[in-house]
Formats: C-alpha cells, sequence, structure tokens
C-alpha cells in the first residue's frame, strides 16, 4: 500500500555522508602536506589505519545483520580512521593504527550504539588507550625529512619502517622530541621556559608552516586553520566550539605568561606547537559528542581548551588535546540537560523558580 | 544608524532558507481560470465545524448564493461560486488531513454566471466594528494564509481585547508560491482599503504590514497603495522560513513574543493575511462573498506555472490543464507550499478556501534518501523558530517518553517542518511530533473515556450495593412482620386455648 508523504516535501539536500565528505576535503591539503613532510611511512601508516577502520566498521555492520554499504557510505569510520592517524606518530609501526582503529570503531562506536550514539570521540579514545598501552612506540617522534628530499626514505624503507619495524640506519638521530615534550622534560629538570624553547631551537615560525617534530595533524598549523575555516564557511560545523577552544588554551596562556615568563609557555606556542588546531577545528567540534545548543558547545569548547592548558601546564603529559575532549564529552550529556534554549513565549528558565 | 535588516538577521538566528524557485510562477499576471463544467463544493473549508447544506439536488443556484450555513461558534458558511444547478449532495474526495471524503455540494454550471442581489453597505466605515464583523461572518470569510480559522471569530475577539495593532501578513514564505506576491502587485489598493476595513472591525490604532526582500515588486505597490495612510507602515522582513508564522511575525515586527498558552491578542496585536484583507475588501464595498482565491500552480512537472485565480470547487485538475497540463509524470501532488502542504491523492480533488497552491513536484524536488542515525549535529535546533531540541524530542518520542518530550516544549511545536528540511540524517522529525500529539490527544481521550467509566462502575456497584441493602431491610422487615404476626396469632391460639381450658374446667 501506498503511504501519504509527510510535509515538507522538500529537503536541504544535506546527508551525513556529504558532511563527512566536506570534513575529509577540508583535511586534505594538510594531510598531503603531512605526507610530504613525514614520507612513506607516514603515508603508509596512514591508509593502514583508514583502511582498518572501514574493515572493523564493515565487519561489525555484517555480524549486526545491518546494511554495511550503507553504513560505510556515510563516511563516518573512514573519517574516525583519519583523524586518529593524524595524531599518531608518523613512523609508528602497522599494528599501532590497525590495533587503535579497531578499538576506535568497535569498542568507542559501535558497542555504544554506532554512528551518533557514541559517548566518546572513537579517534581520541583510541588515542588515549594506545598512548597508556603502548608508551614508547607512541612517543618516538622523527622529526621531517621531506619525500624526495636529501635524507628521505625510499617507498621500500618506507615500507621496512611501518611493516617491519626496521629501522633505516642512522635513524635515532632522526628521533626528536615534540617542543611540548621537550619544554616539559626541561622544567622537570629545572630549566625554565625560554631556555627550553631556545635549546629545542625551533621558532614559531618553523611551527607555523609545520617544520617540527609531531604528529600528522600537528604540523601545518596554517592549512589546518584554513580547513577549519572552510568547514565554518560552508557551516559543516558551526564557530562556537573551535573559537571557545582556541579562547580556553589563549586566554590562560596569554595572562599566565605575562605573569612569570619563566614557568609558563607564551600562547604562540601553545597554539601552533601542538594539536590544538586539529582538536578545535576537526575534533571537539565532532557533532553527536559535543552539545546541541549554541550555549552548550560555547560551554563545552572552553572546557576543553581550559583543560587542554591546565593538562599541558600541570598534567604529565606534554600533550592534552585528546584528554580534555575525552572529560568534556562526559560532559555532553549533562550541558545538553542544562544549557537549553529558552523556548519561544516561556519564561527564562530559571526565572520561575525564583519568583516567590 | 545601523541598517535594521541586518540587526533583525543577527538577532533572529531560528529559520531555513529553501530555494524558493518562486520565479516558477510569478512572472506573469493572475490568470482568471474559464468556467469549468462542473464545481464541488466542500462544506468543511475551514477550522471548525462543518457547514450545513441549505440547498436540495436539482435547486437552482446563483451566483454568491448562501448554500450552506454556518454551525457553531467556529465555523463559515458556504456560497454558490457560480449559477447553476445542484446536482449532488455527498461525499466528494477532499483536500482533508484525514484523506476521508468530505460532504460537497457538486453545482452544474450553467455559464450564465447570473449573481445573487448583491446588498453592498454604503459606507462600511460608518457601520458598527461588530456588524462589520457580522458581515465578514456572512461572506464566509477564512483565514487564506493556510490555517482557515473563520476571520469573524478572529475580528471578534480582536475588539473584545482591545488590540492595539493590525499585523498584515505579506511574507509568503514558503517555497513556490506567489499567490500573494501577485495579488499585491496587481490588486494593492483593494489589499490597503481591506485592510483599513479590518482595522475599523477590530478597533485597532496601528496597520504594520510586513513583506519578505524576495518580492520588491510586491512592497513597491503596497508602499504606493498605502501613502495616504499615516497610520500604515510597511516593513521589509528578510527572507526566512517560517517567516510568515504568526508567532514569527509577531516576534520580527514588534519584538515581543506570544506567551505559551496565549494568543497574539494577548500582545495587543491581530494578525491577518494579505489575501484576507481582499477578501474582506470585496465582502464590504460589493457585497461579493469568498467564492474564488488565487491559487499558484507550479513544480517541475507543470508545463507553464503560473498564478490563477480560480473558483472555490474547481478541480485541481482543471487548474493544472489550464497551465499547460504534467510536462510528465509527477511524482508527488501537493495542496499548499512543500513545507506544510497536504499531499493530495489525486488531483479530482477541489480548490477550497485554503488552497494557496497546487504543485505538481517531480522526483528532482522531493527528499530522497531513507533516514539514517541521528549525529546530534544540532541543525535542527538552530533551525527551529521557537527554540525546541527537535533531536531530543524526537529521540524521546522514538522511545515512547510522550510524558518527555512535552516536557521539553512538543506541545509549542508549530509543525513547520524547518528541522525535517535541515536534518542531514533525513529524519523526519516533523513527522514525529504530529505522531506524538495525535497519540497523546487519543491517550487524553482514552484516559476521560477510563474514568467516565470508572465512575459508571462505581454507580452501578453502589446502586448494586444499594438494591440489595434496600432487599436485605425489606426482607428483615418481612420477616419480622411475619413473626410478629405469628406471634401475635400464637399468642391469640394461646388465649383462646387458655379460654377454652378454662372454659373447659369450669364446666
Amino acid at each position: 500500500m501506498k503511504y501519504a508523504a509527510h510535509a515538507p516535501h522538500a529537503h536541504a539536500r544535506a546527508s551525513i555522508g556529504r558532511l563527512m565528505l566536506w570534513v575529509m576535503i577540508a583535511l586534505t591539503p594538510a594531510t598531503l602536506y603531512a605526507f610530504w613532510l613525514y614520507g612513506w611511512p607516514a603515508i603508509f601508516l596512514w591508509a593502514v589505519t583508514v583502511l582498518s577502520a572501514a574493515g572493523a566498521e564493515f565487519f561489525v555492520l555484517r555480524l549486526m545483520q545491518r546494511d554495511a554499504a550503507r553504513g560505510l557510505a556515510d563516511g563516518t569510520a573512514v573519517l574516525t580512521g583519519w583523524l586518529l592517524a593524524l595524531t599518531l606518530p608518523p613512523w609508528a609501526p602497522w599494528w599501532v593504527g590497525v590495533i587503535g582503529s579497531v578499538f576506535a570503531i568497535v569498542v568507542v562506536k559501535q558497542v555504544f550504539g554506532g554512528t551518533g550514539q557514541n559517548l566518546f570521540n572513537p579517534a581520541m579514545a583510541a588515542r588515549v588507550m594506545l598512548l597508556i598501552s603502548f608508551p614508547v612506540e607512541l612517543t618516538t617522534w622523527v622529526g621531517p625529512s621531506p619525500l624526495f628530499g636529501a635524507g628521505a626514505l625510499s617507498f621500500v624503507e618506507g615500507a621496512r619502517v611501518t611493516f617491519l619495524g626496521q629501522m633505516p640506519l642512522g635513524f635515532d638521530a632522526l628521533t626528536s622530541a615534540t617542543t611540548l615534550g621537550h619544554v616539559k622534560t626541561e622544567l622537570t629538570r629545572g630549566i625554565d621556559v625560554p631556555a627550553a624553547l631556545a635549546s629545542h631551537g625551533q621558532g614559531l615560525g618553523a611551527s607555523l608552516i609545520g617544520l617540527h617534530a609531531g604528529s600528522l595533524g600537528e604540523t601545518a598549523a596554517v592549512l589546518l586553520l584554513a580547513g577549519g575555516v572552510l568547514l565554518i564557511a560552508l557551516r559543516v560545523i558551526r564557530w562556537h566550539i573551535p573559537v571557545a577552544m582556541l579562547a580556553g588554551v589563549l586566554l590562560p596562556a596569554m595572562l599566565m605568561h605575562a605573569h612569570d615568563p619563566a614557568r609558563y609557555l607564551d600562547a604562540g606556542t601553545h597554539l601552533l606547537a601542538g594539536g590544538l588546531i586539529l582538536g578545535a577545528f576537526f575534533i571537539a567540534s565532532d557533532p553527536a559528542t559535543s552539545p546541541g545548543t549554541a550555549r552548550g558547545q560555547l560551554l563545552f569548547g572552553f572546557g576543553c581548551g581550559l583543560l587542554v592548558w591546565v593538562i599541558r601546564t600541570w598534567g604529565g603529559y606534554p600533550e592534552a588535546v585528546a584528554f580534555a575532549v575525552l572529560l568534556m564529552n562526559a560532559f555532553t550529556p549533562v550541558i545538553d540537560r542544562y544549557l537549553r534554549p529558552r523556548i519561544y513565549g516561556h519564561p527564562a528558565r530559571f526565572a520561575r523558580r525564583t519568583r516567590p | 544608524m545601523l541598517n535594521r535588516d541586518w540587526l533583525t538577521r543577527l538577532r533572529l538566528r531560528w529559520g531555513v532558507h529553501p530555494l524558493g524557485r518562486k520565479e516558477q510562477g510569478n512572472r506573469e499576471g493572475i490568470l482568471t481560470l474559464p468556467l469549468p463544467s462542473r464545481l464541488h463544493v466542500p462544506m468543511l473549508q475551514h477550522t471548525g465545524q462543518p457547514a450545513k447544506p441549505r440547498v436540495t439536488v436539482g435547486q437552482r443556484v446563483r451566483k454568491g448564493e448562501m448554500i450552506a450555513a454556518r454551525q457553531g461558534n467556529i465555523s463559515a458558511p458556504v456560497h454558490a461560486p457560480t449559477s447553476g444547478t445542484v446536482i449532488a449532495i455527498g461525499d466528494y474526495p477532499a483536500p482533508h488531513p484525514s484523506g476521508l471524503p468530505v460532504l460537497t455540494v457538486s453545482i452544474d454550471c450553467d455559464g450564465l454566471e447570473e449573481w445573487v442581489d448583491l446588498d453592498p453597505p454604503s459606507d462600511p466605515f460608518a457601520l458598527a466594528p461588530e456588524a462589520l464583523a457580522a458581515k465578514v461572518a456572512e461572506a464566509g470569510i477564512v483565514g487564506l494564509g493556510g490555517a482557515t480559522f473563520p476571520s469573524a471569530v478572529k475580528m471578534a475577539l480582536g475588539l473584545r481585547t482591545q488590540v492595539r495593532t493590525l499585523l498584515v501578513n505579506g511574507s509568503e514564505c514558503e517555497p513556490y508560491l506567489s499567490c500573494d506576491d501577485r495579488l499585491m502587485r496587481e490588486r494593492a489598493a483593494a489589499i490597503v482599503d481591506g485592510m483599513n476595513l479590518i482595522r475599523h472591525a477590530v478597533g485597532a490604532e496601528t496597520i504594520l504590514c510586513g513583506i519578505e526582500d524576495n518580492k520588491p515588486e510586491a512592497l513597491a505597490a503596497m508602499r504606493e497603495a498605502a501613502a495616504p495612510f499615516p497610520h500604515i507602515a510597511l516593513r521589509r522582513l528578510p527572507t526566512r522560513y517560517p517567516m510568515g508564522s504568526d508567532r514569527q511575525l509577531i516576534q520580527v515586527l514588534t519584538g515581543r513574543e506570544v506567551p505559551s498558552d496565549g494568543r497574539s491578542a494577548d500582545v495587543g496585536v491581530l494578525v491577518h493575511n494579505v489575501a484576507t484583507c481582499y477578501a474582506v475588501h470585496e465582502a464590504l464595498r460589493y457585497g461579493r462573498p469568498l467564492i474564488s482565491r488565487i491559487v499558484t500552480v507550479a513544480g517541475g512537472a507543470v508545463r507553464a506555472p503560473r498564478n490563477v485565480e480560480a473558483l472555490i470547487g474547481t478541480p485541481a485538475r482543471y487548474l493544472v490543464e489550464q497551465c499547460g497540463g504534467l510536462s510528465g509524470e509527477s511524482a508527488r501532488l501537493v495542496m499548499g507550499g512543500p513545507m506544510m502542504g497536504l499531499e493530495l491523492a489525486s488531483l479530482d480533488v477541489p480548490v477550497i478556501k485554503g488552497s494557496s497552491g497546487i504543485l505538481a513536484l517531480d522526483a528532482s524536488e522531493l527528499p530522497s534518501a531513507t533516514p539514517s542515525p541521528c549525529i546530534r549535529c544540532g541543525q535542527c535546533v538552530t533551525a527551529c523558530p521557537m527554540n525546541l531540541m527537535p533531536f531530543e524530542m524526537s529521540a524521546r518520542i522514538r522511545t515512547g517518553a510522550l510524558d518527555e518530550a512535552v516536557g521539553m516544549g512538543l506541545k509549542d511545536c508549530l509543525t513547520c517542518g524547518a528541522c525535517s528540511y535541515v536534518c542531514p540524517a533525513h529524519i523526519p522529525l516533523s513527522h514525529y511530533f504530529n505522531y506524538a500529539r495525535g497519540e497523546l490527544t487519543r491517550r487524553e481521550r482514552n484516559t476521560l473515556r477510563q474514568e467516565s467509566i470508572r465512575k459508571l462502575v462505581a454507580e452501578r456497584s453502589e446502586r448494586l450495593e444499594r438494591d440489595a441493602r434496600e432487599k436485605a431491610e425489606a426482607a428483615a422487615r418481612r420477616k419480622a412482620e411475619r413473626e410478629r404476626a405469628k406471634a401475635e396469632a400464637d399468642a391469640a391460639r394461646a388465649a383462646k386455648a387458655a379460654a377454652k381450658a378454662a372454659e373447659e374446667s369450669s364446666a
């Protein structure tokens, strides 16, 4: 029988697949640039992580007898793998990517009910799980050695790094700490921030274009920022979370740096040296795990930012985006419960209660 | 000074910008349709009680003659759209959400267009406001913006509550529709006269008319027509759906919000549509009842979309044929606009007072995808003109927690469909809300019925108890009587025996 169609008989033509596609397009320039910086191992790791995320999604959906092709087509699983790959050390072994992706998709996403039902950001939860389980692999950073450059690895050498764990000769010389990690280590040795930054030898200019050790997503701040602005302009994401998150880091950073420059990092380093921009525009803004209202998003974003700054400054880990986002994810249901917009024609939410 | 439009845009975050597609039909002027051979005039074309037919089959009616009287307070009479013979009174398909046929008077047109004797007041402004409202009621005028609420009832309400400002709705925010646009361009002076008449009838001081900025020609025409009247102000509104909703229009034009449990009169305003103003002008100046309206015929499957003036009761098929017919397979027929319109099962249904548009949409214009899970993106929250959280509400309704959805504002929902329109997961949000409200009404009715049943049962058992008690008492009484009688008889017997014994002993 034919059912009567319900209004509206028109649609904005938006779809989840299209939203995810735009996020991927926005990530592409930064990703390609990072591939060039870190060479074949980075490309292999990215491919392995993305493919295993897609494979895990497909397998689980088949297991649950759902439409696996349609589930994959919305692009959420690929994007999760992509984002996870961007937060890993570029030369990490292949199994790190596989374990991370499978954990992200199966445990963090599908066990909670699949697309849109997960409480925590899958990529970030997987990264934190990996960091705790495999601290050595997750903290072995290399400096950039651009593709086709003098020190670059060939295709085969790159494959050996990713798949066999065979480091090329002279690899030790390549290992290098991230800026945030270096400063944290030096501070514990009693060396103050300006001296630590000076000894690290990488200025803000280098960070701006990503010429420093770090994950793929910590390199090209400018390209990531451009991608993020594109997403806001296309209304794929709203400005509230990224802006609030940046403010949450930069405001305390500026205040405390002005108060004691020897102890507290400056705002510029906070902005460019770690994964803040990736986190603000691409990770914290994940709709499923963030609040649905404008005010809630501002609070959520600011909370993420503040936590990033607190953990970077006083916590045990040099980088904090993943922890901060996960902690705020846990608050999302509470924020959505209490920060609801005032309904048209109703008195302000608390006005009724305070009235005698 | 800051640009006013810019401020309004910034202040109002709700709404969506559906593809207008108004250029499909708004280029050409209004076409007055030739007389069709037969008209089917439904008795229920308005909110409230259906009208009651006053004609019989075979009776000849003249154009403008009342063929059905209103029933009850909220109702409207129906008039013969042309002269002819009543050939049937019975159920006929009608554009009604229930999809059920409606009692309909079918008229065979004789082509003479012979009017009933019209009796327009010589100077309507000299009449008392109540008399004007009575004439509007007699003319069968209802809100032509789509709500079809009887206009006279609204006007009487306005008079009672001392409305200060009359708001005139020229926003026409539904995509495709351009009937109000064309009406304002071509008959602005008549609309302005109707506005003044309503102002007099409700005792308002000022008139505020809002027109969306995608209709510059209409705005210019209305400005010109309203220029002689200092109490009329025209406002350009940002184009945004649902600007034409009463509550939203009031918010934008006056900055006030209608309380959740109140009416627009509570904030001192009354909203009437431009087409309603035109109908009031026709009724009070010429005595003509509401027997025709402007209808936009559009959609990708219509060959030559345009606006037509059609008699009430004209089959939708006739309108489409007069606009070049269908160019191919129409995927969906809609009466009204695409955002809130009603799907038509066929083109046999007639045009009614509330039919602002007949759309024949092709497959490319329709939402196609099947729903996928909600990703909580919050676009519905941004779109909602009432500041609700549609995705939270629909999640509650899915699990049957309707009371929680009510707590989140389900009853404030306008079912405007803005949330469904933007949802990237293609979730039919407004459908959920309609369903939930229907279900709540059903539950309420159920509760009432159960309560009355419980009451009846309690009364019955009480009655039974009483009966039993009375019966038992009666039985006890009878028994006591019997015993007394027996005792008396015994005593009498004993006395007799004693007397006899005494007699014997004495003998």
